[in-house]
């Protein structure tokens, strides 16, 4: 069973690490989330909003060209469709509905790409809640129309100048302004990571992917469960979401898909599970890229959502004990394969998505295997870097 | 006895903690500022282990720990660096680290040489005390190693409790709702905050730390506790200094008087 316990594990990996000054904050949420999530009310307000604000549930769609090319049924589940672009805002609507029943006056995110930035900006809009974003400096120059979409929805965004100035920098940025406003601020982390119950409550929330994907399979081919589910993973958030449901289901494979950048071994890459030890990053215990002293190492990939150094918690457990196979694609593979998307189904992907695309052609399955590709987001927010890359 | 112990059995008011980051402002730094530290009158080392991401500490720091990485620190070159040093410094010392790079190094072989080479205690601000208890507080023991817990504003009085049973020496109390990083004043709700936990009668002695900056603060902060910590005021002090003795002896003697 895939299964966080009590403590905040997942097998060996997850637990809240976390300063003493963080303790109250983790703590008032480890006790509520659950029970609030639960509530009748609360449920009402997040089925009516996943439902006409943010468009699910997303269509499954039967991708026939992506089909013939790979010789396999293949799927597309359409987190692209979302509101602001990607699955990111699934978690932002959750999370947005529990600090306001948490009574928190104010929001506080990290992002990388910006879509998580964009996405808790949108939640905030929505609610009328203060928002502040904190961004790598590096990131904020890489990303601009993403920084000037977050401005536009009236949030504030902070540059993280620590460090290497990226992703993980602006986390710990976020947690240090935790620190500083614990009682009227509420952190939402935009993937699988962080100390309990972020992994869990972000998961949770991402879930609904797997939900749809079983019944809306069940309508279109008579059976809930394909034969792969495949995701990108940066966090994981949006492979947690669509392997959720399939956890537990063994006949079902889960493949996770890194970001190789230059090549796994070429020293600019982000494969945590081949290159990652375990240790501790962002308050849990998971596998991140770090030095033999324990520093954490700046990874690389073309996708700024993929360019994180750990992954989450149950991600960690679900390739220590062998659940999902892990498949790393490099730079150059993963704009082939968005290019090829565009150009067999006129659907232009996000990088890190495209990833997941380029898998089909590194793992094996059968002619007559039932395939579903997560599509965690379109590529909008990416066509500096397509136009950059320029090979189409 | 515990240095640490021993130091609040004889000195039960007005005690001066100085952090700084091992291997800052220069790699070979290490020792000779402990000296001077020692010689300026402080009663307590509070050694750094630089990490590239330290959540709990404000801008001074996190550049003194990256300034110390750069100069090529690590927990093998400061235990090195502190082979023998117990010829020269009596006071008690400390080790404050975040807790990934100790576990790579390993927890039992790193409790192992802060016996071999004299440390008294540790401070791992994200170590939570419930993982404490599982998974180290019989290591730590064997190894006569101390360990302080923080406590904040927030923190309630049941947990307060708590952490009077499980720490050593003494507790760490963080002044405010932030992370490291000196600030002019203190403010009323501090005051109250100060006063709420000395009239709680705990068993360890208290100092408080965050935003202890001169003589002011120190002073305020030693009306309500044994005394106080100092970080990024005295590394801000160190940072561009052309004579390390001469600055951190006028930086200390101008805090104590
Ligand atoms: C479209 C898209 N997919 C995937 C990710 C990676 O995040 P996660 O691994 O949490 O799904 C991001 C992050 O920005 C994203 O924007």
């Amino acid at each position: 069973m895939i299964q966080v316990d009590e403590k905040g594990f997942y097998g060996s990996f997850g637990g809240a690490y976390i300063p003493e000054m963080l303790y109250p904050n983790v703590e008032e949420l480890r006790e509520n989330w659950e029970a609030i999530v639960a509530s009748p009310t609360y449920q009402e307000e997040f089925q009516s909003l996943l439902k006409d604000f943010v468009g699910r549930p997303t269509p499954l769609y039967l991708a026939a060209r992506l089909s013939e090319t790979f010789g396999a049924k293949i799927y597309l589940k359409r987190e692209d469709l979302c509101h602001t672009g990607a699955h990111k805002v699934n978690n932002t609507v959750g999370q947005i509905i529990l600090a306001k029943k948490l009574g928190k006056k104010r929001i506080i995110a990290e992002t990388g790409a910006g879509q998580h930035g964009v996405a808790t900006a949108t939640v905030c809009a929505l609610m009328g809640m203060d928002c502040t974003i904190y961004m790598g400096e590096l990131d904020i120059k890489r990303q601009r129309p993403n920084v000037e979409r977050m401005r536009i929805l009236g949030a504030k965004v902070v540059s993280a100048i620590s460090g290497s100035k990226t992703l993980k920098d602006a986390t710990n940025e976020a947690m240090r302004a935790w620190i500083a406003d614990p009682v009227g601020t509420h952190y939402i982390i935009g993937s699988v990571v962080g100390p309990h119950p972020y992994p869990e409550m972000v998961a949770r929330f991402q879930s609904v992917i797997s939900e749809e994907i079983k019944w809306q399979l069940k309508a279109k081919e008579g059976r809930e469960n394909p034969d792969l589910v495949i995701a990108c993973v940066g966090g994981g958030s949006n492979a947690a979401g669509a392997f959720y449901h399939y956890y537990n289901e063994s006949s079902v494979r889960l493949i996770a898909v890194e970001a190789a950048g230059h090549g796994i071994h070429s020293g600019k890459s982000a494969a945590t599970s081949v290159l990652g030890t375990p240790g501790i990053l962002h308050g849990s215990k998971t596998l991140l890229m770090q030095t033999e002293d324990g520093q954490v190492i700046e990874p690389h990939s073309i996708s700024a959502g993929l360019d994180y150094p750990g992954i989450g918690p149950v991600h960690a457990h679900l390739h220590e004990i062998g659940r999902a196979e892990f498949v790393g694609v490099e730079d150059e593979d993963a704009m082939k394969a968005g290019i090829l998307l565009s150009r067999t189904e006129g659907i232009i992907p996000a990088i890190e998505t495209a990833h997941a695309i380029h898998a089909l052609n590194q793992i094996s399955f059968n002619p007559n295997d039932l395939i579903v590709i997560n599509l965690s987001g379109r590529g909008d927010k990416d066509l500096e870097t397509y136009i950059q890359w320029g090979n189409y | 006895m515990n240095r640490i112990d021993y130091l609040f059995q004889t000195k039960k008011e007005r005690v001066l903690s100085i952090y700084v980051t091992a291997g800052f402002p220069n790699l070979e730094d290490t020792l000779p500022v402990m000296e001077a530290i020692q010689a300026a009158g402080a009663d307590i080392i509070e050694l750094g282990i630089p990490y590239s991401d330290p959540i709990a500490d404000g801008p001074t720091i996190q550049e003194s720990n990256t300034q110390a990485l750069e100069n090529g620190m690590s927990i093998k070159t400061l235990f090195s660096q502190l082979v023998g040093f117990r010829s020269k410094i009596h006071v008690p010392v400390i080790l404050m680290g975040y807790l990934n790079p100790i576990i790579q190094f390993g927890e039992e072989e790193f409790c192992k040489k802060c016996k071999e080479v004299g440390i008294d205690g540790l401070i791992l601000p994200d170590l939570p005390m419930s993982q404490y208890l599982e998974e180290y507080k019989s290591l730590f023991e064997e190894y006569g190693l101390f360990i302080s817990f923080l406590i904040s504003p927030q923190t309630s009085e049941k947990r307060i409790r708590e952490v009077d049973e499980n720490s050593n020496g003494f507790i760490y109390m963080v002044s405010s709702h932030a992370i490291t990083g000196a600030k002019a004043e203190i403010s009323p709700e501090q005051e109250q905050y100060f006063e709420r936990v000395a009239n709680m009668n705990l068993t360890h002695p208290r100092l408080i730390g965050f935003g202890i900056s001169d003589a002011a603060t120190f002073q305020l902060a030693s009306h309500y506790s044994q005394g106080a910590i100092i970080g990024s005021a005295f590394i801000k002090n160190i940072t561009n200094s052309t004579d390390l003795n001469r600055d951190i002896n006028s930086f200390i003697q101008g805090v104590i008087g």
